[in-house]
C-alpha cells in the first residue's frame, strides 16, 4: 500500500516553522504498531520532553529523528525540509542516503549507554566527527572540542579512553562530542537511566546549562519526572504510540486531564 | 650416528628449510589478511551479488582441502594458462585457504561489536566507509585477535604442505634426509621441535604483544 504524498507539503515555509515537525508518522515492526500517526512539532529553541510507560514509542521518536530507524508512512520535516523524502520534480520522494545525510548533519543525539568511541580518548571521540565528517583541521577540532570538554567540566581529561571515566563523565563526553558538531536539533535518550543516582546531577546540570545558553531545540526522553518538570518548556505523555496529552510541565504534571495521564505519573510517584 | 653428528651433517639444510618454511608462513599470513579482510567485508555488504561472491569463496575454500587447492593452484592452473611458480603457488594455496578461515573470523568480529557504536558514528552523521574504518574495524580487531592467534598457527603448520609441490621448506628437506639416510627418528623428530618452537616462541609471543599493544590502545589495560 503506497501512501498518497501530495498531501504533504514539500518544504515548511511562514513565519513559524516548527524546527521539527512529525506528520502523520506511523512506524511498525511486524504486526506491532510503535508509532500510530503521530503529530509532532517542536518549535526552534523549544525544551520537549517525552515521558511514558516503557513500549509507548518514546525512543522511537528519537530514533526516527536521528535515522537509525526508517518510517512506515508519513513524513518528518526538520529545520523546514522533509528529512525522511527529498523533493524530485514536485513530488515527495524517499529520500536518498546524501539527501539524509544532509539533514542529518542538524542533529545530534546522546545514548542511554553514552557508546563513546572505546578506542579514542575523551577528546578523540569529540574531534572525530569534526575531522572526519566535517572536514576541519587538526587544530581546529582540538580547540573547538576542548572549549566543549570544558563546558562540560572534563577539560582535564581530556587525554583518558572512557573505560577510564565514571558514568557520568562518560555521558558529559558523549554530549560534548554531539554538541561539537554544532547541531540545531539535540536528542536526550534516557541519558541518565544507566546512571549511578550520585552522579545522575553531573548529567542534568549540563543539560540544564544548555537550556539557559542556547537556542538549541531539544527533544528529550527521560524517567526522571523531577528533571522533567523543571526543564521542559513543553512535556508529551506517550501512550499505545501516539500523544495522549501535552502541555506544559506545570498543566501536565499537576492536572493532568486525562485517565492514563493521572495513572502513570500516579505510578511512577509510587515507585520513587 | 649420534643426534649431535647428525645436525653437524643436515644442520645447515636443515635451517635452509626452516628459513623459507618462515618466509612462506609470512607471505600466507600476509595474503590470508587481505583475503580475510576482503571477504569478511564482503559477506557483509547489503549487495547480494557481493555477498554471494564471498560466500561461494568461503565455501569453497573452507570445504575442500587444503592439499587438493595446493595442487589445484600448482598442476591444474597452467592448463587453463595461469602458470604460477611453486614457490608462489605455495604461499598462495595456504594463505588463500586459511584466509576463507579468517574472513568469519572477521565477518563475527564486526557483527559482535556493539550497535551502539553504529549507531553513535551514523549519530555523528559519518559515511558508511569512515564508519567501519574508524569506528568498527578498530573494535573488531581486538575482538578478533586471540582467534586470529590460533589461525597464524594453522598457517605455519599449513605451510608443511607445500614440500608436495618441491618448495624446498624444512619439510621438504627433512624428508629429502629422510630418503637418503633412513634416519626416520631423527629427521622427523627435528622438524616436530621446530615447528613447536616456531609456533610456541615465535608466533604466540608476538601475537600476544599485539594482543597486548591493541588492548592498550583501546584503553583497556
Amino acid at each position: 500500500m503506497t501512501e498518497d504524498m501530495s498531501r504533504y507539503p514539500l518544504h515548511l515555509e511562514g513565519d513559524d516553522v516548527p524546527m521539527v515537525r512529525f506528520r502523520n508518522v506511523t512506524k511498525r515492526y511486524g504486526p506491532l504498531v510503535v508509532l500510530n500517526q503521530l503529530d509532532l512539532d517542536v518549535s526552534t529553541g523549544e525544551m520537549v520532553t517525552i515521558i511514558g510507560p516503557s513500549g509507548s514509542g518514546k525512543t522511537t521518536v528519537l530514533r526516527m529523528l536521528m535515522t537509525l530507524e526508517t518510517i512506515d508512512s508519513g513524513v518528518i520535516y526538520v529545520d523546514g525540509e522533509p528529512l525522511t523524502h527529498m523533493e524530485r520534480n514536485g513530488q515527495l520522494l524517499p529520500a536518498s542516503s546524501k539527501h539524509i545525510r544532509r539533514i542529518r548533519s542538524k542533529i545530534g543525539m546522546c545514548f542511554q549507554h553514552f557508546n563513546l568511541f572505546p578506542h579514542m580518548t575523551a577528546l578523540g571521540n569529540c574531534m572525530e566527527g569534526l575531522v572526519q565528517v566535517l572536514g576541519l583541521s587538526r587544530r581546529e577540532a582540538e580547540e573547538r572540542s576542548m572549549e566543549l570538554l570544558d563546558m562540560v567540566g572534563l577539560a582535564e581529561k581530556r587525554d583518558e579512553h572512557p573505560s577510564r571515566l565514571s558514568g557520568g563523565q562518560q555521558q558529559r563526553v558523549a554530549i560534548a562530542r554531539a554538541l561539537a558538531m554544532r547541531p540545531k536539533v539535540m536528542l536526550f535518550d534516557e541519558v541518565t537511566s544507566a546512571l549511578d543516582p550520585e552522579v545522575i546531577s553531573e548529567v542534568t546540570n549540563v543539560i540544564r546549562r544548555l537550556v539557559g545558553a542556547h537556542d538549541l531545540t531539544m527533544l528529550m526522553v527521560t524517567h526522571q519526572m523531577g528533571f522533567a518538570k523543571e526543564i521542559s518548556d513543553r512535556v508529551c505523555f506517550f501512550f499505545n504510540g501516539a500523544v495522549e496529552e501535552q502541555g506544559t510541565p506545570t498543566k501536565l504534571f499537576e492536572n493532568p486531564e486525562r485517565e492514563r495521564t493521572q495513572q502513570f505519573l500516579n505510578a511512577v510517584l509510587d515507585a520513587n | 650416528m649420534t643426534y649431535i653428528e647428525f645436525l653437524q651433517v643436515h644442520g645447515s639444510r636443515m635451517a635452509d628449510g626452516t628459513v623459507l618454511t618462515v618466509v612462506q608462513f609470512l607471505l600466507a599470513t600476509v595474503v590470508a589478511v587481505v583475503v580475510a579482510v576482503l571477504f569478511g567485508l564482503m559477506r557483509l555488504s547489503r549487495n547480494p551479488g557481493v555477498r554471494g561472491v564471498a560466500t561461494v569463496y568461503i565455501e569453497i575454500f573452507r570445504g575442500t582441502s587444503l592439499l587438493v587447492q595446493l595442487f589445484w593452484i600448482f598442476f591444474v592452473l597452467p592448463l587453463f594458462g595461469l602458470n604460477l611458480d611453486k614457490f608462489v603457488a605455495g604461499f598462495l594455496a595456504v594463505g588463500l585457504n586459511m584466509g576463507a578461515y579468517g574472513a568469519e573470523l572477521v565477518r563475527g568480529a564486526i557483527r559482535a561489536v556493539p550497535r551502539g557504536q553504529w549507531e553513535a558514528a551514523l549519530a555523528l552523521n559519518m559515511t558508511d566507509r569512515k564508519r567501519m574504518w574508524r569506528v568498527i574495524l578498530p573494535q573488531a580487531l581486538v575482538i578478533m585477535l586471540p582467534p586470529w592467534g590460533n589461525l597464524v598457527i594453522e598457517i605455519l603448520k599449513g605451510t608443511a604442505l607445500v614440500a608436495l609441490i618441491s618448495v624446498a621448506d624444512l619439510m621438504f628437506e627433512v624428508r629429502q634426509i629422510n630418503i637418503a639416510t633412513f634416519l626416520s627418528v631423527q629427521a622427523f623428530g627435528t622438524a616436530l621441535i621446530v615447528y613447536y618452537v616456531l609456533a610456541r616462541f615465535f608466533v604466540t609471543p608476538v601475537m600476544r604483544a599485539l594482543e597486548r599493544f591493541m588492548s592498550r590502545k583501546i584503553g583497556r589495560a
